[in-house]
C-alpha cells in the first residue's frame, strides 16, 4: 500500500476498495465456473455415460424439440434434478450457516451444530417410525421440527435479551437432546423403518425429483432476497450490539429477522434432502478464506455450499468403489476434518470459544 | 459550521434490570464544546453516556436531541446527527481498516443508495484526521492498540455527525497516544465546531482538555462547569474519597490533581493534611 499513500487520500481509499471488489468478483466467478464444471461431470458420468454434447442437447431439448427419449430421461429426469438438489440445498445450507455464524460471532454456531437440523431430524424420524409417513409428510415434519427447535433455543436462551454465547451453548444442548430422541425412536422401531430413517438421516440426493424440490426452490425465491436486504445490518451487527445501535441499526428487529431467515433456509433444505451434515458449517469459513479480509460473504458462501454438496455427491457416487454412498457420508467426513482444523487453529491463535 | 445540535437529559433514570445506576439526572451538553465526564469506578459515567447515546433505554426520564425525545426518533436519523464510540466494539476477523471505517457510513446509506464518492471522501478524511491513512489496506487485528483505537475513532468520524460521544477512548493507550487522541478530539471541537462528549479516567488530562467537566458520584452529578472553576481538593475528596492537592498544571494552567496517599508523603505536607 506504500504506492497508494502517495496518491490523494481518496485515491488510497478507493484503491483498497477496488482491490477487495476485484477479489470478490474473481472468487464469485471462480466458484460459479467450478460449480458448472462439477455439474457437467455429474451429468455426463455414470452407469450410462453421456458425452457433454449430448448432455447439452438434452438440456436444450425442451426448447429445440430435438428429443432423444433415452438421453432426455437420464439427463432431465434423473441427473438434472439431482444436480439441482445439490446446488439448491447446498446454497440454502451455506447461506443459513454463514448468517448464523456471523450473527452469533462464532464459527461453531452453524445450524447443524446448534441443533436446528438435529431438531428437524428428530421430527422426521418421528414421522417415519411412529406415524409411518413418507415423502411430503416427512418434509413438513422436518421443517416444523427445525422451526420448533429454533424457537425453543431462543426461548431458553432469553434472559433480558439474548447473548450469542448462551444461544450457542443451549443450542448444543438441544442438539444432544434431539439426538437422544432419535436414538430412543430407533429402539421402538422395526429394522426396515430404521433403515429408511437412517438413509434419510444421512442426507441423500438419491431419488431427487423436480417435484420434491419445488418447496425448497420457492422458499429460496422468497428467502434469498430477504437475506440480501437484511445483510446490510449484518455488517453492523458483526461489531457488537452497541456499535450496531450507534450506527442506526434496529438491532433486535434485524437480528430476529436474520435468524428467522436462516432457520427457514436450513429447515427447507433439510426437508428436501435430509440433514446433509456439515455443509452449513464449512461453507461460510471456506468462503471467508477465499474472499480474504473483507466483503459480503453471503453469495460466496451460498456458492461454496452448492459446490461442496455436488462435489461430495460426485465423490460418493463414483469415486468410492462400487457402493454408491449417500452424500452425507462424504460431507460428514470432510466436515469432521474441518472442525478439527478449526479448533486447532483457533487454539493456536488464542481465539478459541 | 454554526449549526449546533442540542443534547440534554431531564430526570434521566438508567439501570440494568432492577439495579438503578443513574438516578433522576438532568444534564445539558454545551454545544460546540469538549465535555468530559469523570468519576470513580461504577459511578454511572459510562451508563450515562450509553443513555445519552440512546444505546440504553431509560426506565424514567427523557433524553432530548434538538428538543425531540431521542428514543422516539428513528434510530437511523439519530445516527446521522450523533456518533458513538462504545467501550468495546468488536472488529470482525481480518477486516481491513478502510472497510471498518467505511461501516461508519451505514446511516447515510439505504437500500437504494449504496456506496458513492462522498463515502470514499468521508472515509479518506476520517483516516487523514486520525493519521491512519497509511493503514487503509491493513487488517485491523494486526494493528497496535493505539493504532486500533485511532481507527475506531476514524469510524465514528466517518459517520460525519455534529455530536460525538466516546466511552473511554484512551483506555489501554500509552500516554503519548492518549494525548494524541485528546488533541484530535480538540481539533474537532475547535476547527470543525463539533460537540464532543467523552468519558475519561485520567483526571489531569480531563482537566487539561475539557471545556466543560461533569463530575459524577453515585449516579448523580456532583459538580459541572469549566475545570478551573469546579475542580477543587474538596471535590476530589468527595468523589474519589481521596486526599489530594490541586495545583496549577505548568503546561496548560488548568487544575492539576496530585494525590496524597499514606506513603511517600513529605512530613510537612502530611502534617498539614492531618
Amino acid at each position: 500500500m506504500s504506492a497508494a499513500s502517495s496518491f490523494a487520500p481518496v485515491g488510497a481509499v478507493v484503491a483498497v476498495r477496488r482491490r477487495l471488489q476485484r477479489r470478490y468478483g474473481l472468487v464469485v466467478l471462480g466458484l460459479a465456473l467450478l460449480s458448472l464444471a462439477v455439474a457437467s461431470l455429474s451429468m455426463s458420468i455414470g452407469d450410462y455415460p453421456l458425452p457433454l454434447a449430448d448432455v447439452v442437447r438434452s438440456l436444450l431439448s425442451p426448447f429445440t424439440g430435438n428429443a432423444d427419449a433415452a438421453n432426455d430421461f437420464i439427463v432431465l429426469g434423473v441427473r438434472l434434478p439431482r444436480v439441482m438438489a445439490g446446488l439448491l440445498s447446498g446454497a440454502a445450507f451455506g447461506l443459513s450457516g454463514i448468517v448464523f455464524q456471523t450473527i452469533l460471532r462464532n464459527p461453531l454456531a452453524s445450524p447443524d451444530i446448534v441443533g436446528i437440523t438435529t431438531g428437524a431430524s428428530a421430527a422426521a424420524v418421528l414421522a417415519i417410525i411412529i406415524f409411518k409417513w413418507s415423502g411430503l409428510g416427512v418434509s413438513v415434519m422436518a421443517c416444523g421440527g427445525a422451526v420448533l427447535t429454533a424457537l425453543l433455543i431462543y426461548g431458553l436462551a432469553w434472559r433480558n435479551g439474548v447473548t450469542p454465547y448462551r444461544l450457542v451453548l443451549i443450542g448444543i444442548g438441544m442438539a444432544a437432546l434431539a439426538g437422544a430422541v432419535v436414538s430412543y425412536l430407533f429402539t421402538r422401531a422395526r429394522i426396515m423403518e430404521v433403515q429408511e430413517a437412517l438413509s434419510w438421516l444421512t442426507g441423500s440426493l438419491n431419488g431427487s425429483t423436480f417435484e420434491n424440490l419445488t418447496p425448497l426452490a420457492v422458499a429460496l425465491l422468497v428467502l434469498v432476497p430477504l437475506a440480501a436486504v437484511l445483510s446490510r445490518s449484518l455488517r453492523t451487527l458483526q461489531m457488537g450490539d452497541d456499535a450496531a445501535r450507534a450506527l442506526g441499526t434496529r438491532v433486535e428487529f434485524s437480528r430476529l429477522g436474520l435468524i428467522l431467515v436462516a432457520v427457514l433456509l436450513a429447515a427447507f433444505a433439510t426437508a428436501a434432502v435430509g440433514p446433509v451434515s456439515f455443509v452449513a458449517f464449512i461453507a461460510g469459513p471456506i468462503a471467508r478464506r477465499l474472499l480474504g479480509p473483507s466483503g459480503n460473504v453471503l453469495l460466496p458462501a451460498a456458492l461454496v455450499g452448492g459446490l461442496v454438496t455436488n462435489a461430495a455427491d460426485f465423490v460418493a457416487q463414483h469415486m468410492l468403489g462400487r457402493n454408491q454412498l449417500p452424500v452425507g457420508v462424504v460431507t460428514g467426513a470432510l466436515g469432521a476434518v474441518f472442525l478439527i482444523y478449526l479448533l486447532a487453529a483457533a487454539h493456536r491463535s488464542g481465539r478459541g470459544g | 459550521m454554526t449549526v449546533n445540535h442540542q443534547l440534554s437529559a431531564a430526570d434521566l433514570t438508567l439501570g440494568y434490570g432492577d439495579r438503578t445506576i443513574v438516578d433522576k439526572l438532568s444534564i445539558d451538553i454545551p454545544p460546540g464544546k469538549f465535555t468530559v465526564i469523570v468519576g470513580a469506578n461504577a459511578c454511572g459515567k459510562s451508563t450515562l453516556l450509553r443513555g445519552l447515546a440512546r444505546l440504553l433505554t431509560p426506565s424514567a426520564g427523557t433524553v432530548y436531541l434538538d428538543g425531540r425525545a431521542i428514543h422516539q426518533m428513528p434510530t437511523r436519523e439519530v445516527a446521522t446527527l450523533l456518533g458513538v464510540l462504545p467501550q468495546t466494539p468488536v472488529a470482525p476477523d481480518g477486516i481491513t481498516v478502510a472497510d471498518l471505517v467505511g461501516r461508519g457510513r451505514y446511516p447515510h446509506q439505504g437500500w437504494f443508495r449504496h456506496w458513492v464518492a462522498a463515502d470514499d471522501a468521508a472515509v479518506a478524511t476520517a483516516l487523514q484526521a486520525t493519521d491512519t491513512l497509511d493503514l487503509a489496506g491493513r487488517a485491523v487485528d494486526e494493528l497496535s492498540g493505539g493504532q486500533r483505537q485511532r481507527v475506531w475513532i476514524a469510524m465514528a468520524l466517518a459517520q460525519e455527525t455534529e455530536l460525538l460521544l466516546l466511552d473511554e477512548p484512551t483506555t489501554f493507550l500509552d500516554i503519548n497516544h492518549q494525548v494524541e487522541v485528546l488533541d484530535l478530539l480538540t481539533d474537532l471541537v475547535q476547527q470543525r465546531g463539533r460537540t464532543v462528549v467523552a468519558v475519561l479516567h485520567d483526571l489531569n488530562l480531563a482537566c487539561r482538555y475539557a471545556d466543560h467537566i461533569v463530575a459524577m458520584r453515585d449516579g448523580k452529578i456532583a459538580a459541572s462547569g469549566p475545570p478551573a472553576e469546579v475542580v477543587t481538593a474538596a471535590l476530589v475528596k468527595s468523589i474519589f474519597g481521596m486526599d489530594a492537592e490541586v495545583c496549577d498544571d505548568p503546561v496548560s494552567h488548568t487544575p492539576m490533581i496530585v494525590p496524597v496517599g499514606r506513603h511517600r508523603v513529605k512530613p510537612r505536607l502530611k502534617a498539614a493534611a492531618e
